[in-house]
């Protein structure tokens, strides 16, 4: 059962870990608008077609 | 496109033009509503309800970004017809606009916050965010739905703002400069506060019951010291985490709460938080007792739970009321020496400048008239229903609207210097003023702590016979099982949920105290204009002939005189009505009047008036067919020919109760009698009822003329003794202060400038649908429905709220008497507290959100 002293704080040092990301989310502005971001993840992004259209294309050397 | 028809939505257009076509059954291409048959092109695929939807229809299709109506369609959303605004928006690029709103970024390039007007579902989205694609020089657009609010950020070199502008009022979305940025920073900082707050005490608090389980487990199984010491060890450390970090905030809000000798809720909690946190600190390094410190992480995190909670509903109405805030227009047309008229912030304008006013705008700043004839209407400024003339050398206050022709003021004051800047100071007094609130739940816990302590100290009395530390545990165990915690976390979410159905009602309320405090019983003073009545000039009464309407409103057409439009509208109004179906309510139009004999030869001719000739004396005078018409005041009239005895009685009955009257004269001959008056609203008196029923005493507070005042108060029930008139918004302040008999609480409701003071100083503000800007920032609770109807629901939400809060005060009282009792007695183990506090919690929480939620059917019966 000595194992317990490693496991414990490890486990511990590990719900840190998921406290630590969430602080990093929250303060990056992750949580303040839950609406918009959801939709657009869902519109097809038009924006990737648009570059590569709009950037000249190179003749074959 | 023209701007003008740009400039008309579509109901004006039916309005002004009392030809409301049919609708067919073909959607509008661009808001889905039905098209009207007039407006039907038979060789155009895409079919538009109006100009506007059609001017959007065609960007969209032109930037190609018809995917816009492909995603729609999956929204399930509702959808208004667009109304893009004719407006150059060259304001927004004057360095005084720049300077208000404008932040400059490192990079050389610029951010803005707009509102847009408009914004209802994903799409929309989509095609703000397609801004960068559209215009060359916006770099990044970002649309915050819940706020309805977009962040641009473009490169001022290659982009105008007002381009930009323009641009997104051409898609359907109007943008206005979002106003308290500075604010709204202030609060998402604070929100990402209280949400990281949140986060740490529900990870501790997880982790701390974890290893109390095991703790407790090992009580029953048997232990080894060694792990025994190592999982207190490990809760300890936790627990002083979860104290001192998400749980300062109690001890801070409980510090400050009795430095300034107002006992709050948060004074027992701190109490039981630091005997408690202590208490097991010694224990933990002396090896001996209870350590308490995973019942205190579950408390921490419920009580921010609690919070959590009611702030964000609080968040909530109070971003939906500074989003109006944003919508008030904020521009106007300054005229340069050379008589060029720019567009420039308000903020810009200084004392000597000429700024014009059109119609339906706002002025401004004070000054003097210079140029033109019209009337303003000061309802909001003080209180008076009939809008004034005014003509060169006329003095005009900011804040009144322009409601005739175009107007040019030569600017006397501006800002700070304005009556309504003056008004603003006695606002500023007022809230200075105004009383402490103790809320509810802090008053039960300045009760609660005194009460505790001396079970507290009884206990640790009573256990001294058997030795220090065993006092010591008693005492502690009974300050923290009996910590309020229940108490803590039922009322806030109660008064959440109220908030919350109140604000899908459209009523916003922007503190929980108001609401707490509107369940007291206690007198409220209503403003008159936009609560009681319409607050716009209608026809009160129609005395002679009815046939002559008709003719008198194609007249009356031609004027831009307010009259002239109420007299026009309630025409249109009424063909309207007629056309639709008989069997429709008319909406407080009084039954008699709604006929108009078709037999009636006047009405059967051709309506075309000739020969208009509008003079400023008072009156209009037009020919039709051959017949003369002569159409204003009561002395223009008798200029021109005699009124007869049975109508100057009716004009002197209608004009002592404070009604304007415009006579009629055919050929001569005065034969009828338009009376007009602010309409009282056709619910007031059954809202009034309503009231007194609830134990509150109704009267009114009007800036308006005092016989106008006597008949509404006749007409809506309410002891003539109760309604004052020619009130000044300092009188109302006065009025607020009065001390009331019986005591209980003193409700304004209202909605311009002028009670904005009152509105601030009063126990509880309301402010009411189409308010002023001061009115808004000044009031708790903002109503965006017109009317008295919106208040008994309040009111009822409010009681019923209160009584629910009160059950669970009861409720949660015996679970800590039991508990409580049993601590002093020696009785409860640590485990039992592990037990009874969840229980109680569960139970005293259920029994909040079931008594709230399911009073939906019994609610909505007594708000009738």
């Amino acid at each position: 059962m000595e194992v317990i002293f490693i496991v414990l704080p490890l486990a511990i040092l590990l719900a840190g870990v998921a406290v630590g990301a969430f602080l990093w989310a929250v303060r990056r502005g992750q949580y303040d608008d839950l609406e918009a971001p959801p939709c657009r993840v869902l519109f097809e992004d038009d924006r990737a077609p648009v570059t590569r259209a709009s950037r000249p294309c190179k003749p074959p050397s | 496109m023209s701007a003008e028809a740009l400039a008309q939505s579509p109901t004006a257009l039916a309005g002004i033009s009392g030809a409301e076509q049919s609708r067919a059954n073909i959607a509008c291409a661009h808001c889905a509503q039905p098209v009207p048959t007039g407006l039907l092109q038979s060789d155009s695929e895409a079919q538009f309800c109006c100009a506007g939807c059609r001017a959007v229809y065609e960007t969209i299709h032109a930037c190609g970004l018809d995917s816009y109506y492909r995603l729609r369609d999956s929204a399930d959303a509702s959808f208004k017809p667009a109304s893009p605004s004719a407006d150059t928006f060259a304001a927004f690029d004057s360095p005084a606009f720049a300077a208000l709103y404008i932040i400059p970024n490192d990079s050389g390039s610029n951010s803005i916050d707009l509102v847009l007007e408009g914004v209802t579902c994903a799409a929309c989205v989509w095609l703000v965010e397609r801004l960068p694609r559209v215009l060359d020089g916006v770099l990044d657009a970002r649309l915050s739905l819940r706020e309805s609010t977009v962040r641009v950020t473009w490169d001022p070199g290659r982009a105008a703002l007002s381009r930009i502008a323009r641009t997104l009022s051409q898609f359907g979305y109007t943008p206005h400069p979002a106003k308290g940025r500075l604010r709204s920073d202030i609060l998402r900082i604070d929100q990402r506060r209280r949400m990281i707050h949140l986060g740490v005490a529900g990870a501790i608090m997880g982790n701390t019951m974890l290893l109390g389980l095991a703790l407790y487990a090992g009580l029953a199984a048997g232990m080894e010291a060694q792990y025994r010491t190592f999982f207190r060890w490990a809760s300890g450390l936790l627990g002083v985490i979860s104290l001192c970090w998400p749980g300062a905030i109690f001890f801070k809000s409980a510090y400050a709460a009795l430095r300034t000798r107002t006992p709050n809720l948060d004074v027992p909690i701190a109490l039981a938080l630091l005997v408690g946190g202590a208490a097991g600190a010694i224990n933990l390094i002396l090896d001996r007792g209870e350590i308490y410190f995973d019942s205190l992480t579950v408390l921490v995190f419920l009580l921010l739970i609690g919070r959590w909670m009611q702030y964000r509903q609080q968040r909530r109405a109070d971003a939906a009321v500074e989003l109006l805030f944003s919508l008030t227009p904020s521009t106007c047309h300054l005229v340069d020496g050379d008589g060029g008229i720019t567009d420039v912030p308000v903020e810009a304008v200084h004392p000597g400048d000429i700024v014009e006013v059109r119609s339906g705008e706002l002025i401004p700043a004070d000054g003097a008239v210079v140029l033109g004839r019209s009337a303003v209407n000061q309802a909001l400024l003080t209180g008076e229903s009939v809008p004034s003339e005014v003509e060169p050398g006329a003095n005009i206050h900011a804040g009144a609207q322009n409601v005739g022709g175009i107007l040019r003021i030569r600017v006397d004051k501006t800002g700070a210097d304005t009556r309504v800047g003056q008004l603003m100071r006695l606002v500023e007094r007022g809230v200075r003023e105004k009383p402490a609130i103790v809320q509810f739940a802090d008053r039960a816990g300045a009760r609660f702590v005194i009460a505790v302590s001396i079970a507290a100290i009884a206990t640790f009395a009573f256990w001294c016979r058997l030795g220090i530390p065993h006092a010591i545990d008693h005492a502690v165990a009974l300050l923290i099982v009996t910590c309020p915690c229940v108490l803590c976390l039922a009322t806030p979410l109660t008064l959440a949920i109220a908030i919350g159905r109140l604000a899908r009602a459209d009523i916003l309320v922007k503190s929980g105290a108001a609401l707490e405090r509107l369940a007291r019983g206690g007198r409220i003073l209503l403003d008159k204009t936009g609560t009681l009545t319409e607050g716009r000039l209608r026809l009160i009464e129609w005395i002679g002939d009815d046939s002559l309407r008709a003719p008198v409103a194609a007249i009356e057409r031609y004027s831009n005189h307010p009259i002239a439009r109420a007299l026009v509208s309630e025409q249109a109004g009424m063909k309207r009505r007629e056309r639709s179906d008989q069997s429709a309510v008319p909406d407080g139009v009084d039954s008699d009047h709604r006929q108009i004999p078709a037999s009636t030869a006047l009405a059967s001719e051709d309506l075309t008036p000739t020969d208009i000739s509008e003079r400023n004396d008072g009156g209009i005078s037009a020919r039709i067919g051959h017949h003369q018409f002569r159409i204003g005041s009561p002395n223009f009239i008798s200029r021109h020919c005699e009124i007869p005895e049975h109508l100057q009685q009716a004009r002197r009955t209608h004009e002592s109760a404070g009604a304007t009257v415009i006579g009629i004269a055919v050929d001569d001959r005065c034969v009828a009698l338009a009376v007009l008056g602010d309409r009282v609203r056709a619910d007031s008196r059954a809202a009034v009822d309503s009231l007194t029923r609830m134990g509150y005493a109704a009267s009114i507070l009007s800036g308006d003329a005092a016989p106008v005042v006597r008949s509404i108060a006749e007409q809506v029930n309410i002891p003539s003794h109760r309604a004052r008139g020619e009130v000044s918004p300092e009188q109302k302040l006065a009025a607020v202060h009065e001390p009331i008999d019986p005591p209980g609480i003193t409700v304004m409701v209202g909605d311009g400038v002028n009670d904005a003071a009152a509105l601030a100083a009063a126990d509880v503000g309301i402010a009411v649908h189409g308010g002023a800007e001061a009115s808004l920032a000044a009031a708790d609770i903002y109503v965006a429905r017109p009317g008295l109807a919106p208040l008994t629901q309040l009111f009822a939400t409010s009681r019923h709220a209160m009584r629910v809060i009160r059950r669970n005060l009861i409720v949660s009282l015996s679970y800590n008497i039991l508990a409580g009792g049993l601590a002093a007695a020696g009785l409860m183990t640590p485990l039992l507290a592990a037990i009874i506090m969840p229980i109680s919690s569960a139970t005293v929480l259920s029994l909040a959100v079931a008594s709230i939620t399911s009073s939906k059917a019994t609610g909505a019966q007594s708000w009738k």
